[in-house]
């Protein structure tokens, strides 16, 4: 690995100078296992590295009932699944951050840093999109928020501009009647590159019978991860049984483009998406009765 | 001549600085200034987990963290994990039990391992093949290994 300048941000602020000075040959230091990897294995290359793990807002979290959930961009993935209230409040989240790596992974990486390495595969983002999560961006222009379905642009690449830095994730509060779940399927138990992944959020009404919205998403069947519009505006309305999470998983099919690579042919990976869709909403649906 | 940072941390109890280029992990670091060669270089990327060693108790591949990044941490490595005369309950479970064979995951095992069983001092079977799963051997077929981590959680439990 090339030698680089290291700098430890106290603030925002900070960093965003710091990233601002000197463009793409600044990279941003959160978990670190991802873009140490890169530095060292793939050819990036970096002047600075700016550490962003000293700046308080970037590493603590808030969670209300009434304010929901603020998390910063650098808070490690054990913090998430080991909070017993976040976990419940938004178990696709939870369900993510405990399958990124294993434990060495997960005292480090943070959901943010997922978010940020954009990769296709990333278990944390369909989650993330069913969660409908806002991301916090602060630049040398100022402050500006987007929604996470709309961050990721191309395998590797996102709508952060030079200077820029995702600084948290904000998530609405959760009701009664609220389930999500986060799968991936891997040919091995653990520690494995999803070769589909899939989120699946949805709200029933006070029958606990009928769903009032959903969202579905899904990993590693397209440049980025993806948002099934279609499927889950389908879900509107309907009682949550096999049949219409069946037919919510055919709907979301048809928006996979997947390739086919090692980890499974396209046409697999596209038969996948129906079955997993239809196990995510299955658990959702038991999470969502559950409370 | 590269710049050195100068790190102030604390290495198995013991406060200890270092000086590092900002590029150096935490591994090669142990490895070749601090002279604490038993955390192990296997993957370099973070698969295999031979490189473990714990800080502020929670285990990390120290080949994903800069050496930079550990001030003001508490380490612990394996040598800090027990002692010849003094082997610490996996120690001796890994030995009596044969969970190893060429050694080179051993000292990663033993350290997940042991934030294993300070979190959950009684594991199930599930328990430790699901937290161990970030460490890799390729000679025993990991059965061995679990056995061991399960006899040591029942002596450390009667200690």
């Amino acid at each position: 690995m090339k030698d680089f300048e290291y700098a430890a941000a106290k603030t925002v602020d900070e960093a965003v100078g710091l990233l601002a000075s000197k463009g793409d040959r600044a990279k941003v230091l959160a978990g670190g296992t991802d873009i140490i990897v890169q530095l060292r294995e793939t050819g990036r290359e970096a002047d600075l590295v700016v550490d962003v793990k000293k700046i308080p807002e970037l590493v603590k979290y808030e969670l209300s009932p009434a304010g929901g959930l603020k998390l910063g961009a650098s808070v490690p993935c054990y913090k998430i699944y080991e909070d017993e209230k976040l976990k419940s409040a938004y178990p696709a989240l939870a369900d993510s951050a405990r399958i990124i790596g294993g434990w060495q992974i997960q005292s480090r990486a943070s959901i943010g840093g997922n978010l940020c390495n954009s990769s296709p595969a990333a278990d944390s983002i369909p989650a993330l999109i069913v969660l409908d999560a806002k991301c916090h961006i602060a630049g040398p222009g100022g402050r500006r928020t987007v929604a996470v379905a709309e961050f990721c642009t191309a395998p590797g690449k996102n709508v952060l501009q030079q200077g820029e830095l995702l600084t948290a994730l904000e998530f609405a509060p959760t009701q009664k009647g609220d389930g999500s779940h986060y799968l991936r399927f891997i040919p091995r138990n653990e520690m494995d590159i999803a070769v589909v992944g899939c989120g699946a959020w949805i709200r029933l009404d006070a029958s606990g019978k009928t769903i009032t919205a959903a969202r579905i998403a899904l990993g590693a069947v397209g440049p980025k991860p993806l948002f099934a519009a279609e499927a889950s505006t389908f879900l509107t309305g309907k009682p949550a049984t096999p049949e219409t999470f069946a037919q919510a998983g055919e709907l979301a099919k048809k928006i996979a483009t997947p390739i086919s690579d090692m980890r499974g042919p396209a046409e697999y990976r596209t038969h996948l998406v129906g079955v997993l869709v239809v196990r995510a909403l299955t658990k959702a649906l038991e999470r969502a009765t559950q409370k | 001549m590269t710049k050195k940072l100068h790190v102030t941390t604390t290495i198995n109890g013991e406060q200890t600085e270092f000086l590092c280029e900002a590029r150096q992990s935490l591994l090669e670091v142990l490895r070749e200034t601090v002279r604490l060669t038993g955390s192990k270089e296997g993957c370099n990327n973070g698969n295999c987990g031979a490189c473990t060693v714990l800080v502020d108790g929670l285990p990390v591949n120290s080949c994903l963290m800069l050496g930079v990044e550990a001030e003001g941490c508490n380490i612990t490595t394996i040598e800090g994990i027990g002692e010849t005369q003094h082997l610490h309950p996996l120690q001796k479970c890994f030995l009596e039990g044969a969970a190893l064979q060429c050694g080179i995951c051993t000292p990663g095992f033993i350290v997940t391992s042991k934030a294993l069983l300070d979190k959950h001092p009684n594991p199930t079977e599930e328990q430790v093949r699901f937290e161990l799963s970030n460490n890799l051997c390729r000679c025993t077929g990991y059965d061995k290994i679990v056995r061991a981590v399960l006899e040591a959680a029942k002596i450390k439990q009667t200690v």
